[in-house]
C-alpha cells in the first residue's frame, strides 16, 4: 500500500463513521427522541439546534465517503484489463463483492441528496411548505432514512469483505 | 399490511435479510464470472 492508497482509505473510514454514525444517530436516537419531546412539548429545540447541524455534516459526510471510495476503487486494477471503478460498478470477476458495496452505498448517497435533504428542507422550514406538505415531507424522508439504515447493513457486509483481501474472498463467496 | 421500515427492529432484520440474499447473488456472479486476477 503506498501513502495514495492509504490517504484516500484513512478519508474513507473517517468520512463513513460520521455519516454512517449520523444516519444510526437519526434512527436510533432521535426519532423516538422528537417522538418523546414531542408529547412533552419541548420537541422544537431538536428541530431548531440539532437536526441542521446534525444534517450539514451527514450530507457532507456521504459525498466525501463517496469520492474517497470511488477514489480507492480507481487504485484497483479491473478483471478486464480496466479501471477497478469501472470494474467494480459492472461487477466484473473479483470485484463483484465490493462492487455491490460500492452499488449500495451510492444508492444511499443518491437517497441522502434526492430525498432526505430536500425533504428535511421542508420539514425544518428552509422551503415554504404547507402543513399538509410538511406532513408528506415527514413521511418520505423517513422512509428514506430507514431505507438507508437497512441498505447500510448489506454496504457494510460488502465493504468489509469484498475490498482489501482479493486472494482470500473467493473462500466466502465461492462454495 | 404493515411496513416493516416503520419499526427501527424491522429495518435491521430487513437489513440482515437483504444481506443473505445479495450473499447468495455475489457468488452466484462470482462463479460466471472472470476468475481474480483473470483477464
Amino acid at each position: 500500500m503506498n501513502w495514495g492508497d492509504a490517504i484516500l482509505r484513512w478519508g474513507h473510514f473517517l468520512a463513513g463513521i460520521m455519516w454512517i454514525g449520523l444516519l444510526y444517530y437519526f434512527n436510533f436516537v432521535n426519532v423516538d427522541a422528537v417522538k418523546a419531546a414531542t408529547a412533552a412539548g419541548e420537541a422544537a429545540p431538536i428541530g431548531k439546534y440539532v437536526v441542521p447541524r446534525a444534517l450539514f455534516y451527514f450530507r457532507w459526510a456521504a459525498v466525501a465517503t463517496w469520492v474517497f471510495g470511488a477514489g480507492l476503487l480507481s487504485t484497483l486494477p479491473g478483471p478486464n484489463g480496466g479501471g477497478g471503478f469501472l470494474g467494480a460498478f459492472l461487477l466484473q470477476g473479483s470485484l463483484v463483492p465490493i462492487g455491490i458495496g460500492a452499488w449500495l452505498g451510492t444508492i444511499m448517497l443518491l437517497n441522502v441528496w434526492g430525498l432526505i435533504w430536500p425533504n428535511q428542507k421542508r420539514i425544518l422550514g428552509i422551503v415554504p411548505a404547507s402543513e399538509e406538505e410538511k406532513a408528506k415531507a415527514r413521511r418520505v424522508a423517513f422512509l428514506a432514512s430507514r431505507t438507508n439504515t437497512m441498505l447500510s447493513i448489506p454496504m457494510l457486509f460488502f465493504m468489509a469483505t469484498g475490498f482489501h483481501h482479493q486472494d482470500g474472498i473467493y473462500n466466502l463467496f465461492q462454495h | 399490511m404493515k411496513n416493516p421500515l416503520d419499526s427501527l427492529w424491522g429495518t435491521v432484520i430487513c437489513g440482515f435479510i437483504l444481506t443473505v440474499a445479495l450473499y447468495f447473488l455475489a457468488a452466484a456472479l462470482m462463479s460466471h464470472g472472470v476468475p481474480a486476477g483473470g483477464t
